[in-house]
């Protein structure tokens, strides 16, 4: 399986960051991505809260239609909330993507097996049965950098999903702010609001 | 309707109360205790109701709501507040303003004896939450509660639980 470097995913993705673009990591191996690329005022990172990360982009999303709202989580984080994939199918944000780095393992505790590993559990098709309209199954360099077009532009009829197959190696940690207030505090000011 | 009247229609003087307070989103699971406040949420164009598939996804909601601007409530059921625990760290941890209105159930003329165990522990819960618990177990008090738990919450980018005791809701609700 030629799976992809998360590090490297990560910098295509957000490769010419414009200001309206918002972040919202899932905790662990995705949130030191997210670090590792540039810290920004607009990424809300997260050190907790597991299951959640989409969530915080939908209602996100919600608030700033205008802006776009990216989610990259991982495949454990979106398994704990996998029930909020059919929340946001249900709502449609057009302006909402959700990106699944799926490494098939648990980074943060030891690197053991998720079920999108030993069991097959499909995410693709999960999004697909939660009524998301676009889902992309992005297995290589071709397929991300369809990604990281797709993602210039979230003004679609609805929200985007996105499974990247990623490499179970550990990358070094790249540790961000980690002090909630300040986080809030600086992303709602970065987008104009009173912090 | 097989509801009987009330002297104070309580439901709508909690959608007033979200509607003087701004509130723009409301997460929720279908509860028959809220059943008349949904109901007014989803015919309101300018408030975004969101089905929830669990009540925790609401917290994440409310958090990402506030990170945009936009304030939010989250409605349950007292079942639902247990599926809320560790969700609640992302409201402690970062301060995020969060209003919970919980209807109760396990408690008054209760016929569902599996609704006691965890109705039972809802203030308790909340409180080590962190959060500011109203109860309002007559109609009359709902409004003045429901406000010092917006003052509360938005405020002061605090937590606060209005509980709706299952006295309050009654029979109105549970009986078809």
């Amino acid at each position: 399986m030629s799976a992809l470097d998360r590090r490297a995913a990560m910098a295509t993705l957000l490769a010419d960051r414009k200001d309206d673009l918002l972040v919202v990591p899932g905790l662990g191996s995705t949130c030191w991505d997210l670090a590792a690329a540039g810290d920004n005022d607009r990424n809300f990172y997260l050190w907790g809260a597991m299951g959640g990360a989409a969530m915080i982009g939908l209602g996100l999303a919600l608030a700033q239609p205008d802006k776009r709202v990216l989610v990259v989580t991982g495949d454990g984080e979106m398994l704990m909330g996998m029930g909020s994939l059919a929340t946001i199918g249900v709502k449609r944000p057009a302006n909402l993507a959700v990106v699944v780095f799926d490494n098939g393992h648990y980074g943060e505790t030891g690197m053991q097996p998720s079920h999108t590993s030993t069991g097959g559990v499909d995410l693709v098709a999960i999004a697909e049965g939660c009524g998301i309209a676009a889902v992309l199954d992005v297995r290589d360099e071709a397929g991300l950098a369809g990604l990281a077009s797709r993602l210039k532009d979230l003004s679609g009829a609805g929200p985007l999903f996105a499974r990247v197959a990623i490499a179970a190696g550990e990358a070094p940690r790249v540790l961000p702010e980690r002090d909630g207030i300040v986080l809030k505090n600086r992303f709602r000011a970065a987008i104009g609001l009173k912090a | 309707m097989n509801a009987p009247a009330a002297a104070i229609d309580w439901p709508d003087q909690l959608y007033a109360t979200l509607k003087r307070a701004g509130i723009r989103q409301v997460g929720y699971v279908p509860d028959a205790g809220h059943a008349r406040l949904i109901d007014r949420v989803r015919a309101d164009p300018d408030i975004h109701d969101v089905v929830l598939t669990t009540e925790e996804e609401g917290i994440a909601l409310a958090a990402g709501a506030w990170l945009g601007g936009q304030r939010a409530v989250l409605l349950m059921q007292s079942s639902g507040v247990g599926n809320c625990i560790n969700m609640l760290s992302l409201a402690r941890s970062c301060r995020f303003p969060l209003l919970m209105m919980i209807t109760m159930r396990g408690e008054w003329e209760e016929f569902n004896p599996w609704q006691q165990p965890m109705g039972s522990i809802v203030e308790p819960v909340m409180k080590l939450s962190e959060a500011e618990v109203y109860r309002a177990t007559r109609p009359e008090e709902v409004e003045g509660l429901a406000e010092r738990a917006v003052q509360h919450v938005f405020g002061d980018e605090r937590i606060a639980a209005l509980i709706l005791s299952q006295q309050l809701i009654g029979k109105k609700v549970w009986v078809k």
